[in-house]
């Protein structure tokens, strides 16, 4: 039992924020109790499943492993910052036209998780995409179309850098992508589940 | 019957102008989820909103003999202390049993246990608090005097005289039991050319869905009227049994389920936490909120399989089955589960054991047995796993025996598509199906040839594949004869109500509910076509008991099959209300009319009429221009339920592809193959999806799931460390692909495909490390999940 409150401040969703915090109140419950934020879920509270992952300071890292008053001075990122930042709004668009979520309960994490895989240069294979998504678990789809969903984006992307360039860019604390990342990978066939040949960049 | 691609550009029988049936069109709702605002149940808050935790007993039986709550009731924030006897003056106990499963017994259960817990993890007292955290707080205050009686957690000797009787007065600890004997069973055997025998087992295991349970009660002392935001796949059934146990009126009841994160058949029984919960909130008139951590999940949410099967096959040289024989045992925990009983799962073991096959020789026993563990019932798949994992695993080891090939002996055995209308040993009646035609199909696919050739020519480098399929039946679009015969009051009917409204828009209210699976599509994609506006013009309503009509909600694939034809006939109802007034304003027949795309048009040459505001804004506010007597009706509600056939199966066939590494036992799956029948596909992109994610769901209870237990009834890994889900990096990818054969009982012709993955794919994945395996000397492996120690051991390693 504990009655030890801070006072914290910080930045959230591009907001200055200063709350009174129970010193043992996690960040994904700081966010979802205490700002209303509730695009962020719970769904082990022990670091598994991944669909509190949220963004501090650029970084995904899972809200039920951080404290809030760890977060004092922190800039956190959520999913719906990241919503109407337009920033994802091509990798949200290829999961509905994907349909690679059902419930939906996993999906703010596992766009924001893996809108970092997308910030790396190159083209990642299916292999490096399942694994870097391996840490957020869905129950429903069976990963596969999530897969495709990601796949398809990173080739748009890389074909298009321009969209990357003007959406993403100007946000801080995530890296601008290659613009000649396409020559890098493979001409695998887009689209197509299980067929791909697309190469991981180096 | 015909194959179709993933994406077929039409249907014919169905194909109306701008149809939207056999089309993949995303979603509607998507986009609140993807941006993180959705509303499942454990974001609802309310004014005045409190919050419950249960202290949960540590022991799998134990008489409750004191409970001192005196320093919790003064804890910071506490609002009340409640024990089993106290809310049981609120709700009463109920008995899961249905009279369809003769004899079937069980004991009153409470919403929190009264003197006595039979489960590690049962309620045994609440605290409700300002806050979860201070409810927490409060339960460590709590000092309850337990006085620990013997656990009983082997299915083997729950039967037995020495063992103790976890409810006295039902005499014994044998919940269910059902035999079936058709057919020579033992002439059959004795004349067979061989008879493999063999026990399978499956481990228990859970349906993790991603949000765990979760409610809000909300009873209003002024309105004497209790609203429930319930995380749940059946709506009207829990504001039935709300009802019931608090003594109210449907009319007092509203149950309200917007997102829910998963549900999986996890999410469609009486939990006795979430009964306390509506009584806690009735006692305090005010809103109480329960939301089941991780932990709790995995003690509370039911638990499936946990069942073992004796079994045998005759065979003889030419690959003819001659006789099935199944003895199945299954340990439930120490009640059935209300309403739909625990023996549900076992029954199914029995019905569909054997089921896509000629052989009418079949002899079968299901016991099913009280446990002090969690509780078991119905999971997605209900049954079909353990049946089709028997079935198919006796089928490939028959082969093995007589050197056959797997496909061969399916092909010699599997019921020919032109036999049907025809029934099964244990008394299933197929409409039709197509098990030729898929399997046929699935050897196109995945280029079976290629495949064993790449498998031997691996074999001689010392990399060991296999290859194994599974051939099964599903059951979908269930009748009453599931659950209302047996006394259930479980809706196997359900409605949908379409109306216009003043601009020209529609709106469709239906029973059965979305949890991802993509109800609310497959109604506005049916809606729209019957009716003939564009997609982006229908919104669809579900998941509220006061403004739907009343259903039986999403289980057992029901949603597109039952409440898809709901939607078709009510929107082909609205249509002809629609062209009526049409006529009636453009002085016309209203035969000589359609609605195409948004627009009144003359049925013969499309040629435009009148669009659909204005015939709304006439009706709805110009009614005077209208003819005397004629009174437009732009409201149009209809129901539909099976009644040709008790359910409509479907079949199809999958199979698994993988790699074992001898040396360390672990399983790489390479690549799975579905080919299903589920009738007419209504969005193929949501059909592919339900089998991918059902496929994965087999796939965990194949090779990681398993809710572990110790002789004390303590369960060892409940948490998502230690029991490990299926997770992105070792799933392969999936290939789906469809036979179509439209069951006559509804226009639409669709049948469900929701668990059809499931159900097959625990059996092709065994099948498939057995085919590796073989040549090896390894002994079959039959016991699930299939972990890296078991292979090893098999092989002879460790």
């Amino acid at each position: 039992m504990s009655s030890r409150a801070f006072d914290i401040t910080l930045i959230v969703n591009g907001g200055a924020v200063t709350e009174r915090v129970e010193a043992r109140k996690t960040l994904v419950d700081f966010l979802r109790d205490d700002l209303g934020l509730t695009g962020s879920h719970v769904g082990c509270e022990h670091g598994v499943c991944g669909a509190c992952t949220v963004r501090v300071n650029g970084a995904i890292l899972r809200g039920c492993l951080m404290l809030a008053v760890q977060c004092d001075g922190a800039r956190i990122e959520t999913i719906e910052g990241v919503s109407d930042s337009g920033e994802i709004a091509d990798l949200q668009d290829a999961f509905e036209r994907r349909n690679a979520l059902q419930c939906g309960f996993c999906t703010p994490a596992m766009v924001l998780t893996a809108q970092e895989l997308l910030a790396q240069p190159g083209v990642p294979s299916r292999e490096a995409i399942r694994e870097h998504i391996s840490g957020n678990y869905c129950r429903c789809t069976g990963y596969q179309a999530i897969v495709d969903a990601i796949e398809a984006v990173a080739q748009a992307r890389s074909l298009s850098p321009s969209f990357w360039g003007a959406s993403g860019a100007s946000e801080p604390g995530i890296r601008t992508r290659d613009a000649n990342a396409h020559l890098d990978s493979g001409s695998g066939p887009a689209g197509r589940p299980g067929m791909t040949v697309t190469r991981r960049a180096t | 019957m015909k194959i179709v691609d993933d994406n077929p550009s039409v249907l014919t029988a169905l194909d109306r102008p701008n149809s939207y049936i056999g089309r993949a069109v995303p979603r509607p709702n998507l986009k609140r989820l993807t941006q993180g605002r959705g509303q499942y149940v454990s974001d609802v808050t309310l004014p005045r909103m409190a919050h419950v935790a249960f202290l949960r007993s540590p022991h799998a039986h134990a008489r409750i003999v004191k409970i001192d709550a005196g320093a919790a009731k003064k804890a910071p924030g506490v609002v009340a202390v409640v024990t089993g006897a106290e809310l049981a003056k609120v709700i009463t106990p109920w008995v899961g049993v249905l009279t369809h499963l003769k004899g079937i017994k069980s004991a009153p259960q409470h919403a929190i246990a009264v003197d006595r817990a039979c489960w590690a993890g049962e309620a045994v007292c609440a605290v409700v608090a300002r806050s979860r955290a201070e409810a927490e707080d409060a339960c460590e205050l709590i000092a309850i005097d337990y006085q620990p009686l013997p656990a009983v957690t082997d299915p083997e000797t729950a039967t037995d005289a020495t063992t103790p009787v976890i409810h006295p007065a039902l005499g014994d600890n044998l919940c269910f039991e059902r035999s079936l004997d058709v057919g020579e069973v033992d002439k059959a055997f004795a004349a067979s050319d061989a008879v493999i025998e063999t026990t399978f087992v499956f481990g228990r295991h859970t349906g993790v869905t991603n949000e765990p349970r979760a409610i809000v009660a909300d009873w209003n002392e002024g309105e004497q009227r209790l609203t429930v935001y319930q995380g749940t796949q059946a709506p009207h059934m829990m504001q039935d049994l709300f009802a019931k146990h608090l003594g109210l009126a449907h009319q007092q009841v509203r149950v309200l389920t917007k997102d829910v994160g998963g549900s999986f058949g996890i999410k469609v029984h009486t939990y006795a936490d979430e009964m306390a919960t509506v009584a806690l909130s009735k006692l305090l008139r005010r809103p109480v909120k329960f939301v089941a951590d991780r932990i709790e999940s995995f003690v509370t949410d039911i638990h499936a399989r946990d069942h073992r099967v004796k079994a045998r096959i005759g065979v003889n040289k030419d690959g003819a089955i001659t006789a099935w024989e199944i003895d199945d045992l299954t340990g439930i925990g120490p009640y059935s589960v209300y309403p739909r009983t625990s023996g549900i799962e076992a029954n199914q073991v029995v019905n569909l054991t054997g089921g896509p096959y000629t052989c009418m020789n079949y002899r079968a026993r299901a016991r099913v047995v009280f446990q002090n563990k969690n509780v078991m019932c119905q999971y997605r798949a209900v049954g079909h796993p353990i049946a089709v994992a028997v079935t198919e695993g006796l089928v490939e080891l028959a082969a093995a025996k007589i050197g056959m090939d797997p496909l061969e002996i399916r092909r010699r055995n599997l019921i020919a598509d032109d036999a049907y209308p025809c029934g099964s040993a244990s008394g299933l009646k197929f409409e039709q199906l197509s098990h030729h035609e898929s399997l046929a199909h699935l050897d196109a696919m995945m280029n079976y040839a290629g495949l064993r050739a790449e498998q031997a020519k691996l074999r001689q480098r010392g990399i060991h594949r296999g290859i194994g399929f599974a051939s099964f039946i599903e059951v979908t679009n269930p009748s009453a004869a599931f659950y209302g015969v047996g006394g259930a009051r479980i809706s196997s009917q359900d409605g949908a109500t379409v109306k216009l409204d003043a601009q020209g828009n529609i709106s469709v209210h239906s029973g059965v509910t979305e949890q991802g699976q993509g109800t609310e599509a497959v109604l506005a994609q049916v809606t729209a076509s019957a009716f003939g506006v564009p997609i982006e013009r229908v919104r669809v309503v579900t998941g509220d008991t006061d403004n739907t009509p009343y259903g039986g909600g999403t289980w057992a694939s029901r949603g597109a099959g039952i409440g898809g034809e709901a939607a078709w006939q009510a929107g082909k109802a609205l249509r002809g209300n629609v062209l009526a007034v049409a006529g009636s304003m453009l002085q016309t027949t209203p035969q000589d009319l359609d609605i195409r795309n948004g627009v009144v048009v003359d049925r013969a040459s499309g040629t435009e009429r009148l669009p659909l505001d204005e015939l709304a804004r006439v009706a709805y506010f110009r009614p005077d221009t209208l003819p005397p007597g004629f009174q437009a009706e732009l409201m149009a509600t209809r129901h539909y339920v099976p009644r040709a056939w008790p359910f409509a199966f479907t079949n199809g066939i999958q199979a698994s592809y993988l790699e074992v590494d001898t040396d360390t036992g672990f399983v790489t799956l390479l690549k799975h193959w579905c080919v299903e029948d589920c009738g007419t596909v209504i969005n193929p992109q949501l059909v592919d999806e339900q089998v991918r994610g059902g496929v994965v769901q087999g796939i965990g209870a194949a090779l990681f799931e398993q809710c572990l237990y110790d002789e004390r009834g303590q369960m060892l890994n409940g948490n998502m460390a230690d029991y490990l889900v299926p997770m992105a990096a070792e799933m392969p990818d999936i290939e789906v692909g469809h036979v179509v054969s439209p069951t006559a009982d509804s226009e639409l012709g669709a049948k469900g495909a929701g668990e059809a993955g499931t159900a097959g794919a625990p059996a092709c994945v065994m099948n498939a490390i057995n085919d590796a395996l073989r040549p090896l000397g390894a002994s079959p492996l039959t016991d699930m999940p299939f972990t890296p120690d078991k292979i090893l051991k098999a092989l002879g390693k460790i």
